[in-house]
């Protein structure tokens, strides 16, 4: 059973429906009992970073989850779910996140070429950078679809695949039980379902 | 780097898809999930949905098959037509879909945009106008092209995008439906105008279209059209080997 953190934080019905499209039992839940009971977490996310992690801390869920993955339960994090692993988002000031993988998420306005569209908006190929169970049925240089402005900088220890936008940006991370993917596998075909396929099999 | 996106449009009146479809091999050619799985599975980068409905009872079929599309088909979903207020906005994205596009609404509540981005996130909010020349200049139209609001179309578009609109599709109605190439004028002027993505809809033909779309105008970010994907004048796949070949970058 793979929960899937309820938040308040955007809509969850893709995520939900991409994990049952390959067979994989999901329950949508903010319930700290069967947040420990599940066999993996995934932490969805879109918006604010900082609206984001409030929520987080608030309810609690936030010291769950780290808790979880400390014990070596299966972590993956979407889009902004995967911003919040890391230390922290220089996304409208300094907001502190999770913490559970090295790293700062920095915004791309100033560290791309200036004349490229922010946010990037759009199917990109990913560079694998190093070995992950997360790609055990896709490929090098396959598509797969991002909407963000910020990206996840100063984490070499966890980057798995970058995708090149002007610069070579973090598109996903892989750490020991920790995954993290900067687009939407729930979105990105094919390609995206193997991702989620591989995760639900760990 | 990013690719360009190829994106049919389905009309969809009473939970039935319009404006004629043609597939060879295709038996339910009116369903708008079967449609959807069929152009995912082609290789389409997104889907727009345009509802067209106008009774309570065809919006409630909308929704219905919305949510039964999103999950099935996992790309992007856009949704438009008749979205007047944020809870338009919460009422499709609660039934999966990924952006709104906001038209004559816009139009009518000034605020919607703003209200729609603080609330979704501007990535959310897609503006979409139909433009039309008048007397040298273009003109915002809206009621199905019926009535020139009067308003300037660049300037209507860059207020949209500085109030929170990620996303802009240009209609042009002076192309739209005669099938001999976008309206590379129109669609230049409005990607001088902004910096979010911009979508040219309105006057495909052919294959040649869309090259001569993305080699004219660089910053132009995708291509949406109805009827030529849905008779299969031009197959996606086919479509996308095209333009592959003359090095515009395509997810295939």
């Amino acid at each position: 059973m793979i929960a899937i953190i309820d938040y308040g934080v955007g809509n969850l019905f893709s995520i939900k429906s991409s994990f049952e499209a390959v067979g994989a039992d999901t329950v949508v839940t903010s319930d700290p009992k069967t947040i420990q009971n599940a066999d993996k977490i995934m932490l969805p996310g879109v918006g604010a970073f900082e609206d984001a992690a409030r929520k987080l801390k608030e309810s609690g869920l936030g010291e769950i989850v780290k808790q979880e993955a400390a014990k070596g339960k299966p972590l993956l994090g979407v889009c902004l779910g995967m911003q919040l692993l890391f230390e922290r988002s220089h996304e409208y000031g300094v907001h502190e996140g999770l913490g559970v993988l090295k790293g700062d998420v920095v915004p791309m306005k100033g560290y791309i070429d200036e004349k490229l569209k922010v946010p990037q908006i759009g199917w990109n190929a990913l560079k694998f950078t190093k070995e992950s169970p997360l790609f055990k049925y896709i490929k090098d240089g396959d598509f797969v679809y991002f909407v963000h402005s910020y990206f996840a900088s100063g984490c070499e220890d966890s980057v798995a695949a970058v995708t090149e936008y002007d610069k070579d940006l973090t598109a996903a991370v892989s750490k020991g039980n920790v995954y993290g993917c900067q687009f939407h596998p729930e979105k990105s075909g094919d390609v995206g379902l193997n991702i989620l396929r591989a995760f639900s099999e760990l | 780097m990013i690719t360009k996106r190829i994106i049919p449009c389905l009309d969809v009146k009473d939970g039935r898809v319009v404006k004629g479809v043609n597939f060879t091999g295709l038996r339910e050619v009116a369903s708008p999930v079967a449609l959807a799985e069929y152009y995912s599975k082609c290789g389409a980068d997104e889907l727009v949905f345009y509802d067209i409905t106008a009774s309570a009872e065809g919006r409630a079929l909308f929704t219905g098959i919305l949510r039964e599309t999103a999950s099935k088909v996992f790309i992007p979903l856009t949704v438009g037509g008749g979205i007047k207020d944020v809870s338009d906005f919460e009422r499709v994205l609660s039934c999966g879909a990924d952006k709104v596009s906001v038209n004559s609404g816009a139009i009518a509540n000034r605020a919607l945009i703003g209200e729609a981005a603080k609330k979704y996130g501007d990535q959310c909010v897609v503006i979409s106008a139909d433009i039309k020349r008048v007397n040298g200049e273009f003109h915002v139209f809206v009621k199905g092209g019926r009535e020139d609001t009067g308003l300037h179309a660049i300037e209507w578009i860059k207020r949209c995008v500085g109030e929170g609109a990620g996303e802009v599709v240009v209609n042009s109605m002076d192309t739209d439906g005669v099938k001999g190439g976008f309206d590379i004028e129109l669609l230049e002027k409005v990607c001088a105008a902004v910096k979010v993505p911009v979508i040219a809809s309105g006057g495909a033909g052919s294959k040649a279209h869309f090259v001569e779309l993305f080699q004219k105008i660089p910053d132009i970010d995708a291509g949406l059209a109805a009827s030529v994907f849905h008779f299969g004048e031009i197959a996606i796949p086919d479509l996308k080997k095209t333009l592959a070949e003359y090095s515009i970058p395509v997810r295939i």
